[in-house]
Formats: C-alpha cells, sequence, structure tokens
C-alpha cells in the first residue's frame, strides 16, 4: 500500500553556536552551572534592558552561510517572535524573519544507488535560546515548575531545508553532512544528545500521481540519528493509515517519544500561535560588508568533500578509506600531520583506521587527546618500512607506545625486539624444528602444502616473534624440498 | 531669593563658591518636596536617606575640587528609569514595588557627576498618556493651578520643576512627554534626537521613538543636563555614535541668518486662539531678534497621529509582554494554572489606557492586518520624515505650538480617549521624525494657563535648537513667573 505514496521531508536544525559569551548579553555560556548565575538584566528581560548583537555569533554564522552554498545577506534584521512562555523571559524571542542573514544554500547528498542528490537549504537564521523549565523536586518545591535562565539568550543557527528529501535515510544523510559540516568548522559541538544540535522534521506523504504535497506534520524532541529516521518512518506510517482509513493529515506539532517510538500530537490547530513578528526596534539593521565575508572565508577549513577528493586524487586512496579519514576534522588533520611526516599515506590510513580507532573506542579517548602523537607514529611506520620490526611485532610496539610515550626506537631498543635478519641464527631455528616434527615433515612432503604455516609459526614462536618471517619462510621452503 | 528659587546654574556657582552645601541644598529640596507633594502627587518615591549621603558625597568631591557641572545638584527622574537599588514602578501596579538592581545609563552618567537623585516622579502608566492621569499612583495636579492637568506622560517632570521641588528632572518623550508637559507647566522641556540620548535602563513604551530628555527652569540648564547624559553608549545599539557638541558655549545669542520655518499644517482649525496668538508672537520676536520667517510645508501632518498609535502601540504589545508575573512585579494569587495567571495578573496589573494600547498593537501586529496597518504607518512614517528633511532644506529649525490648547481640566478627557491622543498633534510627528525639538515658555492664555512654544532642530543639531530658544528666552520675561505655589 504504502508503495504508492511519496514521502516528503523537510528539516529544521538548531545549531548552538560555539561562541564564549551569549548572542545579546555578556553572560557567559557555560552548561551546567548553578541555576540564573549566567544572567544579566538583558537575559532575564529585565525592564528597560537592551540587546546587543555579539559579533561573533554572526562570523559563525557567515561561515556556516558560506560553508552551505548559501548567499550572505548584504542587509539581515532581527524580529520578534511574540508568545508567553515562562521559559521566555521577555515574551518575545528575537529571531530573523524576513531578512535571514543566509538564502538559497543547499549540500549534496550521496544516494545508496551511487547517484549524487542536491538539498536546497532555504535559509539560516540567527536567533536566541529560551530558558529551561525544571519541575521542582524539594520539599518546599514539589508541584511547581522552576525557570532556569542560564540557557536563555545563548546563540542559534537555525538551518531550514527544502522539502527535498524523500525517504528517512535521506534525511539522515543530508543531517549527518550537516552535522559534519558544523563540527568541522568549529561552529557547534555537535552533541545530539545535549541540544546543541537539535532537529525538527517536516513530513508529509502524497500520492505518486499528486504533484502539491501533503499536508505536513512537524515533529519535535528528537535527539539522535537513530530516533529521527525511527520518528520519520513512524509518522510517516501514521500519515499513510490515516489517509488511507478515509482520513484527514491535521497540520499540527508532533513530540517524539523514544520510549515508545511513535509521535504524539503537542498542540492542535485551534491555538496556533500567531507570533507577530515584526522588525525589531532595539537592534539595528545587521550590514554586512563583501570584505567582511571574504574575511570569514578566508577563515574556512578545507571541507569532508574536497579534503576526501584530495585524499583520493593525490595520495591515492579508496574512496572508502577516504571517506572515513575525511568524516572527522580531527581524524584528518592526525593523518595529514602524520603524511607530511613521511609517513607512507595506505599504510598510515590503516594504521589510523585499525590501530587507532579501535584502541581510542577501547580507551574512550578522543583523537585529540590521543597519546601516539603524529611524529610516535610516523616513527613505528618507518621502522615497519626498514625492516626492523615485523607487523606483528609492531603492534607490541605500538601498545608499549600508547601505554608510555616512548618512540618506536625506544621501546625496540629497551626491549630487543629488533627483526632478526641473520641467516644463520634464523637457520639454527629452522633446523631445530624440522628435526623436532618428523610426522609433519612427512605430512609436508607427502603434498600437504597448507602445513608451511605450521613451521613458521613454530620458528617465530622460537624466535620470540622477531624473525623475520620472509626469510623464515624462504629458509624453511628450502630446509624441507632440499634447495 | 530661596533656595529652591535657583537655576541649575547659579545653585553650581554658589556651591562652587561654598556659599551652600550641598547637604544644605538637598535639605530644602526635601523639605519643599515634604510640604507640596500632598497637594501635587509629583513623586511616587523620594528618596530622603539615599539623597542625603549622595549630597555628602558631593560636598566631599567639591571640597577635593573634583566638581562637575551636575555635582550636588538635586535632580529628579521620572519612575521609568531604572535607579539600582530604588523602586522603579513606571506608574503601574504590575511594577509596585519593584526595586531595580541596575541603573539606567541616563542616570547612571549623572551619577558620575555626583548629582544628587531627590525622587522618582509620577507619570502616566508607562509613559502612556497626555495628562497624567493614567497613574496607578493618583493624577499629578498644575501647580499653576491645581485643576487642571500637568500634561503627560512626564507630568511629574514638568510640574517638580515648575513648583521648583527639584533643580531639573529627567523625562522620556515618545509622542510629546516631555515637551506638552513642560508646554502645561511653563517650564523648557527637551526631546533630543533619536539615539542621542541612551534608551539602556529606560522602561520601554514605543522602542522607535522613546527618547530620554531634560525638563529644567530655563534654557542653559537644559543644555548643561543634555551635555551630561548624550553620547553614544554601547548597551543601546540604537545610540548614535556621532561627537556631542560643547551646548553651553553655543548659547551666543545670535540669530543672524537663521532662518525658521512656520510648517502652515500646525496652524489650523482646533488651534486655541490663545496659543495662536502666543506662537505667533513668538515668531514676530525671532523676526525683531535677526531671524529670517519663512512659511513651510509638512504636508504629511494630517497622519501623524493615525501613524503614531500604530506604530507605538504595536511596539509596547511586545514590550510589554515581559510583564507577565513568572521572574517580578505582580503576581496574581491563586490562578488555576499557567495562562489563568498570566490573564489575572496583566488583568490586575495594568490600567485601562496601557490595554487599550496592548489591544490596538496586538491587533495592528496580527496576521491578515500586519500590512494594512503596521507595514503602511511605517511606509508613512519614511514619508513624515521626508518631509522635515526637505523642510531642513530649507530652514534651520521649525516654530509651532506645542499643543492645540493650553493645559486642560483634569477629567476633562478622560472618557475621551480620541480627543486626548489628539492634544500630541504637534509633537508627534517629530517622533516619527527621529529628530529634536524643545518646549519653551512663550505665554498665558487670558486665563492664565501657560503656553509653550515648539522649537524643531534638524537631527543631532541639539545646539542650533539650543541656542535658537537661549536667544528667544534672553528677550523675553516668561521664564521667569513662577507659580504661586
Ligand atoms: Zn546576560
Amino acid at each position: 500500500m504504502s508503495q504508492s505514496y511519496e514521502t516528503v521531508i523537510g528539516l529544521e536544525v538548531h545549531v548552538q553556536l560555539t561562541t564564549n559569551t551569549k548572542i545579546f548579553c555578556g553572560c557567559s555560556k557555560d552548561f551546567g552551572q548553578t541555576p540564573n548565575s549566567q544572567t544579566c538584566p538583558v537575559c532575564l528581560g529585565l525592564p528597560g534592558a537592551l540587546p546587543v548583537l555579539n559579533q561573533q555569533v554572526v562570523e559563525l554564522a557567515i561561515k556556516t552561510g558560506l560553508a552551505t552554498n548559501c548567499q550572505i545577506a548584504p542587509r539581515s534584521i532581527f524580529a520578534r517572535k511574540n508568545y508567553f512562555y515562562p521559559d521566555l523571559p521577555k515574551g518575545y524571542q528575537i529571531s530573523q524573519f524576513e531578512l535571514p542573514i543566509c538564502e538559497h544554500g543547499w549540500l549534496d547528498i550521496d544516494l545508496e544507488n551511487g547517484e549524487r542528490k542536491r538539498i536546497g537549504i532555504t535559509r539560516a537564521h540567527m536567533e536566541e535560546d529560551a530558558g529551561k523549565l525544571i519541575h521542582g523536586d524539594t520539599p518546599q518545591t514539589a508541584g511547581n515548575s522552576l525557570v532556569d535562565l542560564n540557557r536563555a539568550c545563548t546563540p542559534l543557527l537555525e538551518i531550514v531545508s527544502e522539502p527535498d528529501m524523500r525517504s528517512a535515510d535521506e534525511a539522515i544523510d543530508y543531517l549527518k553532512k550537516l552535522h559534519q559540516i558544523v563540527v568541522y568548522l568549529g561552529v557547534c559541538d555537535g552533541n545530539l544528545e545535549e541540544g546543541s544540535f537539535r532537529c525538527d522534521a517536516n513530513v508529509s506523504v502524497r500520492p505518486y500521481d499528486q504533484e502539491e504535497f501533503g499536508t505536513r506534520a512537524e515533529v519535535k524532541n528528537i535527539n539522535s540519528f537513530r530516533f529521527i529516521k525511527q520518528a520519520i518512518e513512524y509518522e510517516v506510517e501514521r500519515q499513510i493509515d490515516l489517509i488511507e482509513g478515509g482520513g484527514k493529515v491535521v497540520q499540527e506539532t508532533r513530540l517524539f517519544d523514544s520510549d515508545t517510538g511513535m509521535t504524539r500530537s503537542m498542540r492542535g490547530k485551534e491555538d496556533a500561535h500567531d507570533y507577530r513578528y515584526f522588525p525589531d526596534p532595539d537592534l539595528v539593521p545587521l550590514v554586512i560588508s563583501p570584505e567582511w565575508i571574504e574575511k570569514v572565508r578566508a577563515t574556512l577549513p578545507e571541507l569532508p568533500e574536497v579534503k576526501r577528493g584530495r585524499f583520493v586524487e593525490e595520495l591515492g586512496m579508496s574512496d572508502y578509506d577516504a571517506g572515513v579519514l575525511a568524516s572527522d576534522r580531527a581524524l584528518a588533520d592526525y593523518f595529514d600531520a602524520c603524511v607530511a611526516l613521511g609517513s607512507d599515506a595506505k599504510s598510515c590510513a590503516n594504521w589510523i583506521m585499525g590501530e587507532i580507532l579501535r584502541k581510542l573506542k577501547e580507551t574512550d579517548t578522543e583523537i585529540t587527546d590521543v597519546p601516539i602523537t603524529p611524529e610516535l607514529l610516523t616513527g613505528l611506520l618507518a621502522r615497519i618500512a626498514d625492516n626492523t620490526i615485523s607487523g606483528k611485532i609492531a603492534k607490541t610496539v605500538f601498545e608499549k607506545m600508547w601505554q608510555n610515550g616512548q618512540s618506536a626506537d625506544q621501546i625496540i631498543d629497551a626491549e630487543g625486539l629488533k627483526q632478526v635478519t641473520d641467516s644463520g641464527a634464523i637457520e639454527a631455528l629452522v633446523d631445530e624444528v624440522v628435526a623436532a616434527n618428523p610426522d609433519q615433515v612427512a605430512e609436508y612432503l607427502g603434498g600437504k602444502d597448507k602445513l608451511i604455516g605450521f613451521f613458521v609459526g613454530k620458528v617465530m614462536q622460537a624466535s620470540q616473534g622477531k624473525a623475520n618471517p620472509g626469510m623464515v619462510n624462504q629458509l624453511l621452503k628450502k630446509k624441507l624440498t632440499g634447495n | 531669593m530661596t533656595v529652591y528659587d535657583l537655576t541649575l546654574a547659579e545653585l553650581r556657582a554658589k556651591l562652587d563658591k561654598r556659599e551652600l552645601s550641598a547637604v544644605e541644598v538637598t535639605k530644602t529640596y526635601l523639605d519643599r518636596i515634604a510640604a507640596t507633594n500632598p497637594a501635587l502627587n509629583t513623586f511616587i518615591t523620594i528618596c530622603n536617606e539615599t539623597a542625603l549621603a549622595e549630597a555628602q558625597a558631593a560636598d566631599q568631591a567639591i571640597a577635593e575640587g573634583k566638581a562637575q557641572a551636575l555635582t550636588g545638584l538635586p535632580i529628579a527622574a521620572k519612575d521609568i528609569f531604572n535607579t539600582a537599588g530604588l523602586r522603579t514602578t513606571c506608574a503601574s501596579r504590575i511594577l509596585d514595588n519593584y526595586v531595580s538592581p541596575y541603573d539606567a545609563t541616563a542616570i547612571a552618567r549623572i551619577k558620575e557627576q555626583k548629582a544628587v537623585i531627590i525622587g522618582k516622579l509620577n507619570m502616566d502608566e508607562f509613559a502612556m498618556g497626555s495628562s497624567n492621569e493614567n497613574s496607578a499612583f493618583g493624577p499629578v495636579r498644575n501647580p499653576w493651578n491645581q485643576d487642571l492637568v500637568p500634561g503627560g506622560s512626564s507630568g511629574g517632570s514638568a510640574a517638580s520643576v515648575a513648583a521648583r521641588q527639584a533643580v531639573a528632572a529627567l523625562g522620556t518623550d515618545t509622542g510629546g512627554s516631555i515637551r506638552q508637559p513642560a508646554s502645561h507647566c511653563s517650564v523648557v522641556g527637551l526631546k533630543p534626537t533619536y539615539g542621542r540620548v541612551s534608551r539602556y535602563g529606560v522602561i520601554a513604551y514605543a522602542s522607535s521613538l522613546d527618547q530620554v530628555g531634560p525638563v529644567t527652569r530655563d534654557v542653559r540648564d537644559c543644555a548643561l543636563m543634555l551635555q551630561a547624559i548624550a553620547g553614544y553608549d554601547p548597551a543601546d545599539s540604537t545610540s548614535v555614535n556621532t561627537p556631542v557638541a560643547d551646548y553651553q558655549s553655543n548659547l551666543t545669542g545670535n540669530l543672524k541668518g537663521l532662518k525658521i520655518g512656520l510648517p502652515k499644517e500646525y496652524f489650523i482649525e482646533g488651534l486655541d486662539d490663545d496659543v495662536r496668538k502666543a506662537v505667533e508672537q513668538a515668531a514676530e520676536k525671532y523676526r525683531e531678534l535677526g531671524a529670517e520667517i519663512i512659511e513651510v510645508s509638512l504636508p504629511h501632518t494630517s497622519y501623524a497621529v493615525a501613524c503614531y498609535y500604530l506604530i507605538a502601540t504595536a511596539e509596547a504589545s511586545s514590550n510589554l509582554a515581559r510583564y507577565d508575573g513568572v521572574r517580578y512585579g505582580l503576581r496574581a494569587e491563586n490562578a488555576e494554572n499557567l495562562v489563568d495567571m498570566y490573564m489575572q495578573t496583566r488583568a490586575a496589573g495594568f490600567g485601562s489606557e496601557v490595554k487599550r494600547r496592548i489591544m490596538l498593537g496586538t491587533y495592528a501586529l496580527s496576521s491578515g492586518y500586519y500590512d494594512a496597518y503596521y507595514l503602511k504607518a511605517q511606509k508613512v512614517r519614511t514619508l513624515i520624515r521626508q518631509d522635515f528633511l526637505n523642510a531642513f532644506e530649507t530652514v534651520d529649525a521649525l516654530l509651532t505650538p506645542v499643543a492645540p490648547t493650553p493645559a486642560f481640566a483634569l477629567g476633562e478627557k478622560v472618557n475621551d480617549p480620541l480627543q486626548m491622543y489628539l492634544s500630541d498633534i504637534y509633537t508627534i510627528p517629530v517622533n516619527l521624525a527621529g529628530t529634536c525639538a524643545m518646549s519653551l515658555p512663550c505665554g498665558f492664555s487670558t486665563d492664565e494657563r501657560p503656553i509653550g512654544l515648539q522649537l524643531i532642530g534638524k537631527p543631532f543639531d541639539e545646539a542650533t535648537l539650543l541656542r535658537t530658544a537661549h536667544a528667544y528666552e534672553q528677550a523675553t520675561e516668561w521664564h521667569k513667573r513662577k507659580t504661586e505655589f
């Protein structure tokens, strides 16, 4: 049945910007502080207080706009969005309405079938966040709602997409791409769970032969990529069931409940808000000169897509490897640093995606805090390349480096891990092993070629792993076959 | 002559010569306020203790040779200014007992000069009114005749200066709220150019129109007060970073070559005969003083009041949303739920004129009406501003009445809001244009009610405005007449 319906999704993402101070006052936006300690007359909405725009917010907004291919408005204005709620101290939110700072952008996503799809970005605008309501949990406050305004007036950039996505997967692809960009730019810490990157999804369905969009529901309160997918899929199914059952989709806001995986109506049409937007007379129009835009453009880092292309073209990496390394700016920086120090790109990539990522995960460490610096890793790779150690011993060295931060050379020396390449010494071990295993020798000579592995293992064991595996192989074959 | 009859400049000289101390001056004023306030109701808060402490500190500064223009002078502020540690009510029940934690920039600037804040003045609630009858603390009475209104909304500011309860006062002017009461009380009132004085800490009525200004005994005092409060403030994004002239040194009395325009749209039907006569005589006086008088036209004048009541109320409806009972001020007890708390709090906290304007403004901004009302009004506003800029191509200042009539009787227009709104017909266009203007005494009606003259200046040219006003004042005696009070 659902085959006859097309899903249409547009996304609104609220990105919390990484400024030191709030958007319209000088208060710190440190989280986790005593409620209402990070406040002043402005963010408390006291009588007579006035907002002053934080220029850093503008720069982060321009940065994001440029990275998402938006046009930066030479003149944009702030507007008041009027509504009453206890976490909104002024009774209005300062946002942008008619003339936002960024418009007409796009991001490309890669579809499963290998095609690229362009998702339009309608606009991105700056606004202030609201405070938080907390339910009283002490004997004095039980049954009351308490207001914490530490978060009030912190800067947000709301990025609104066109309704260009046609499945939950496309929506997730777009979101991940956007997430990657804002984290790459350093404009957002990207923490979904803590609400630094919040997503509302506008979902509707329509029969394939219908041109106009169906009525949409706005789904809020989704704080992980997995939940976003779940919420959209649930919502699509709900709407199709409704239509098939002869019902009608109502335009409304729905909350996603991660416990049940369902969405439920938050407020109906009857109390739909009229926000009475109008230009905020307390703030003058924001004028952005072309020079300012170029100054910000010059600070843009290499974006993931460009980086990935460079890894493929200049370093000859596979698309997949390049994608993994470019996905995280710190990881890519680490990789770039290793290559710049002389590491071979291919083996370096293997080590980063293998050992380094595994170890980071095991020890719950960020790449920025990795104990093995690019210098240390490059040193290790050099010792593998020049046959000082085998790949297997290298893993032992790696573990030690992780623990004590010493260089590969220091560890190899101290532990006597240098590979044995003296053919006489290896030959002696080969002789011992061949002599000690006559049955296996007979089987090998009888045609069981696979047993070579058994002999190599024995010799390596006898050398405590230090013998050069290539030489062991060669000498063993020579000994066993007599030539 | 008693201490409270002295102007700010005269008192300054006596303090500097140590003929008087700031504490003596302050005590005199506090006594005068105690004696006269019950009849006039000009003050909401009288700063008995803090004023004396501030006077002592001022005397100390004077003794150390650190006196500035306002050091030790008792100044009163409209209760719309936030004053740290003092009650700041905006004459509303909703802020009854609200004590502000911070000073408005204008207050901070006069405090920096060690002026003495003698009290907080009565006003129309949230600066909405033209008669000072819309106060939660009762009406102010006109010291020239207690049956008359003092004008509004800075009624307390004008009446207190006229009654010599303060040497000078701070007011705010959104549509005439300094000039109209100054005219009705025969004192000098100046509305500076929008952006000249910081609005930070001034409780907002209509943000794009509100402007802080002084109310004083004469033009020199006005220049001294403006000097203290004018200038860019980074805390107010709409304050303008443009040089501030030395206003006092501009009071040269020289009007040579000055061109003064009489806008023909201001001398029309509805203008009281006595007012017309007084203003025409003032124009004649200017001619005698060497100014050239030219008739000019401000063609969009008749749309100003309608335009103002859309823009001002729209902004007010949003500015007053913060009074919701959640964080400060009045909160209704026994509300059943959140919405009920909002409704009960605001129903009990706001007076009827404030409610009327909130409703009007909410309507003007509503979806479906925005374009026809708010947006249209903004377009008209641009035309009105252009009218003034055009006129200033040919003249240096405009001369008009301040109000169509002298002060009216208490209760006379209370039930006729439209009539009340029309009392600001000559002052409102100036706020819409954003330029500067002042009111100064220019006569009395046949029944002894004060009449004011309005001079309108070019944007940010307060210096020429004050010079023009000062020359007239020097040539006339009106400002020397004192209330019998
Ligand atoms: Zn703050």
